[in-house]
């Protein structure tokens, strides 16, 4: 092989180099390569779906690369095994955590050190030694307590104390402060930093900028599978980093209509609705989508985006504000009664909420259509009439109606869930990430699809984390930021960095009307 | 060589596969159980001969066998409509109980009615008791997502103890030596039988629930949402469907046609309320539906089969067996069966390729 080791090499606590991992029909990981030293916390940086996970599962030994090394202080090893990773110093936090809630502390703690020896180990030793742990970090945490008596930060805080009593010198957290207060996080990053000042390393995978900038001392951006490249923290900006995530991509030739936008078909006003843990996710949101248009919807995913599409199709409730469809209040809608006034949706799970995957192709399509027929027997030759129908439309890839969707690839998935969706000529399409995991091929028809809808004079509501999406397909764009509208822009009026800023948190007003 | 044996996904689960498993499940269990009748000495050819000729041997094994598999029928019908929508209704067999008590009630308090009026009270208060009883635990699963199958299997304790308050209690038959169970029915409140047999009018009954749900699950609306709502609850919702509603509705069902399977034993075979009317159906109702593989027209068909098991197991206690060792040839076949699912969407290949 090539050159020695300078001495710089020496310096890093671990090195990826080149990283390639495919997987059938995607490219998780495309030559990345990225490098950690001893004292530092380096952020990893990127969208859903740019090769975070896959990248660390590489280096927790979960999957093994296609191509590329990777160096452990200096030296080039081949992780056989996660057990591999965490005899090497190498340990992950996940987002959810690998915690038994009906064992201690120190019971969970003990769970992965048997090594076959058998031997007996002393609980109260073994107490002493996490608490010295626990003190030495500033990690408080009582041993006994069991793991569901214990707050989210707490049970953090034990996985944490799990892999530095395993001796780890290189900590992944995935996602660390989505599951904390701010107080919480402060906390994690102080105790974070206390480890990197006694020589260890550590990897922090998030999308919150904000964080990122305040705590760590690099920064590595993934982009669809690249590394973007590696910054340090001091010399950066949000909107460069935002700039990096989001990229830019030359527009595609599209075939859009001109199309005169006409009445609104959906409007919004001072809409606020909670999210899953019960806090409000969605804030006082006003936004009005025309017939005949493509609103585009832009944030960093967790932004309210989900939120806001449940809404619109009465799946989540609405707290205070109005939702008008076609100029009628339509607050307080079941999901039944948003399908009758014509709201089509494509969500995010197009797997287990769009589609039921155990279900053939004609109970899927008659998921949407089965309150539609008269009476109260389904009507099997008309749902097989319309399947065909759909199938053949959208030139859907499908061996056997009968046989489950799963069966299915991505791309004729989503075009059996579109094909259902626009097959009743709905009034407003909500369509969230439709483009995501897709071949070009795919996305080309996607695409092509919900521009036919636009030039049918319906409206569309886009949401997209690629920027270069939202601009080439949207009339005007709505900025999301904290479950907050930060203005609504014309894409061909601002660029890509305006929107970059606002995705940041900087409120802008413009173009806030349709017409 | 090199090589060895890994689980490798079917593409598609086909028709022959999903009915030669549990099949073949069955025949493992049996030689499984062959072994501890074997271990205690006896051969277990000759026992399993000596079973299927107390079942189907003679007229009054074939009419016995018919009889056990009328409320488990019923029953295993009742649990499947609830297992289809992945709500684990334990609790058939409290059901059956309640069921069997509301019936009572009405048969004791009207023992003068014509039996074209008296009986089809007695079916309507029977699933009456029997729906409450399921509608109960449905509420907190609906409401508070309270894990329904601890509270439904706890009710049935319930029931049994509040049936046995009523047997050793209130009404106990003076006349009946102090044992624990009502005075015999009235006339009118007795389902008809075929002929000399035992086989009462029940059998039509379950046939039809049988032919009614399968007509339900296939070709009406709210069978498609419960459907859909077992595969998946997420996609219920975005969908439109009112999935408490479903749970409440399908839980009643459910608990009620138990109920009819209570009702139909006190009225045409034990003729009165007694402590112990169930050897258990509602718990075998769910090896049966489970084997069945939740289609109603298959559970039919293993219930005679699980009537027969019964009936042979009485059989075999002549030759000195205790009765337990029909319970037991349940659970080996239960265990093998749901072991067996695997293999109906997984099949076991040699494969020389290790992991890359």
């Amino acid at each position: 092989m090539q050159k020695p080791h300078s001495r710089e090499d020496l310096s890093y606590m671990v090195e990826m180099i080149g990283i390639t991992k495919r997987f059938p029909g995607i490219v998780a990981n495309d030559q990345i390569s990225f490098a950690v030293r001893p004292g530092e916390i380096h952020a990893l940086l990127g969208e859903n779906g740019a090769g975070k996970s896959t990248l660390m599962s590489i280096l927790t030994g979960l999957y093994r690369p296609d191509e590329g090394e990777i160096r452990l202080r200096g030296q080039q090893v081949h992780l056989q095994s996660p057990r591999d990773a965490v005899q090497r110093g190498i340990g992950m936090v996940h987002q959810h955590f690998k915690l038994v809630n009906s064992f201690t502390v120190a019971e969970n703690i003990l769970l992965g050190l048997q090594d076959g020896t058998g031997e007996v180990y002393q609980l109260h030793e073994i107490n002493k030694k996490i608490e010295a742990c626990s003190r030495e970090y500033g990690l408080q945490l009582d041993p006994q307590a069991k793991i569901w008596q214990l707050s989210v930060g707490e049970q953090q805080r034990a996985e944490i104390i799990k892999l530095l009593y395993r001796g780890a010198d290189l900590l992944i957290l995935d996602e660390p402060t989505a599951v904390l207060t701010p107080q919480e996080a402060t906390e994690l990053y102080k105790t974070l930093r206390r480890m990197a000042e006694l020589g260890k390393s550590v990897i922090v995978i998030s999308h919150k900028l904000s964080e990122v900038l305040e705590h760590t001392d690099a920064i590595t951006v993934l982009r669809s599978g690249r590394s973007v490249g590696t910054v340090a923290t001091s010399g950066t900006s949000e909107q460069e980093l935002t700039q990096m995530m989001v990229g830019r991509m030359l527009c595609p030739v599209l075939d859009k209509a001109n199309v005169m936008p006409g009445k609104p078909v959906l409007t919004l006003e001072n809409v606020t609705a909670l999210g899953d843990r019960g806090l409000p996710a969605l804030k006082e949101v006003t936004l009005t989508v025309n017939g005949g248009e493509i609103l585009g919807i832009a944030g960093v995913a967790g932004n309210g985006q989900k939120e806001l599409a449940e809404v619109i199709a009465g799946l989540r409730a609405i707290e205070s504000g109005t939702k008008w469809i076609n100029s009628v209040d339509h607050t307080g809608d079941t999901p039944q009664a948003a399908i009758h006034a014509g709201v089509s949706y494509i969500p995010e799970d197009r797997l287990g909420t769009g589609l039921v995957p155990n279900l053939n192709a004609v109970e899927n399509i008659l998921l949407k259509m089965y309150q539609k027929m008269p009476g109260w027997r389904i009507n099997w030759s008309q749902a097989a009439r319309d399947t065909t129908a759909i199938i053949k439309q959208h030139d859907i890839k499908i061996a056997h109606l009968d046989a489950p969707v799963k069966m299915l690839s991505g791309g004729n998935l989503q075009k059996l869930l579109l094909g259902r969706e626009i097959f009743h000529h709905p009034e407003l399409i909500v369509a969230m990430y439709p483009m995501r995991g897709l071949d070009i091929g795919a996305i080309e028809t996607i695409r092509k699809l919900l521009l036919e809808v636009r030039a049918a004079g319906k409206g569309v509501l886009l949401i997209s984390e690629e920027l270069d999406e939202l601009t080439c397909m949207a009339d005007r764009i709505a900025v999301f930021h904290e479950g907050m509208v930060m203005g609504v822009v014309r894409p061909q009026e601002v660029t890509i960095e305006t929107i970059g800023v606002m995705m940041a948190g900087k409120r802008m007003a413009v173009a806030m009307s349709g017409n | 060589m090199k090589g060895k044996w890994r689980w490798e996904k079917r593409e598609t689960s086909s028709k022959t596969v999903t009915i030669l498993v549990p099949i073949f499940s069955c025949v493992v269990g049996l030689l499984f159980a062959g072994i501890f009748i074997w271990v205690s000495g006896k051969n277990p050819l000759l026992v399993y001969g000596l079973m299927v000729e107390g079942a189907l041997g003679s007229a009054y094994g074939i009419s016995e066998t018919v009889v056990k598999a009328i409320p488990l029928m019923l029953t295993g019908l009742a649990v499947s409509l609830a297992f289809r929508m992945q709500l684990w209704n334990i609790g058939a067999e409290g059901q059956f109980y309640m069921g069997a008590f509301g019936a009572t009630w009405a048969a004791l308090t009207f023992p003068d009615w014509p039996a074209y009026l008296l009986l089809p009270t007695m079916l309507m208060l029977g699933f009456v008791a029997g729906g409450i009883w399921g509608l109960l635990p449905a509420i907190p699963r609906a409401y508070f997502k309270v894990n329904e199958t601890i509270t439904t299997l706890l009710m049935n304790y319930i029931a049994i103890l509040w049936v046995d308050y009523f047997v050793f209690g209130p009404w106990k038959d003076p006349k009946g030596m102090n044992f624990p169970l009502t005075a015999p029915f009235s006339e009118g409140a007795l389902l008809p039988a075929f002929g000399t047999s035992r086989i009462h009018v029940g059998l039509i009954l379950a046939l039809l629930i049988a032919a009614i749900f399968y007509y339900v699950l296939q070709y009406t609306k709210w069978g498609f949402e419960i459907r859909v709502s077992g595969e998946s609850p997420r996609a219920a919702h975005y969908a439109g469907m009112n999935h408490k509603r479903n749970i409440l509705l399908v839980m009643l069902i459910s608990g009620g046609i138990a109920g009819i399977a209570g009702m139909t034993e006190v009225s045409a075979i034990t003729q009165r309320l007694q402590h112990g009317i169930s050897p258990g159906y509602g718990y075998t109702a769910i090896i049966i539906a489970w084997l069945a593989r939740l289609h109603p027209l298959a559970i039919v068909f293993v219930s005679f089969l699980f009537g027969g098991l019964l009936v042979g197991g009485f059989s075999i206690q002549t030759s000195g067996f205790p009765a337990a060792t029909v319970a037991m040839l349940q659970g080996a076949i239960l265990f093998f069966v749901v072991g067996g699912e695997i293999f109906t969407q997984y099949r076991l290949t040699w494969g020389g390729k290790g992991e890359r």
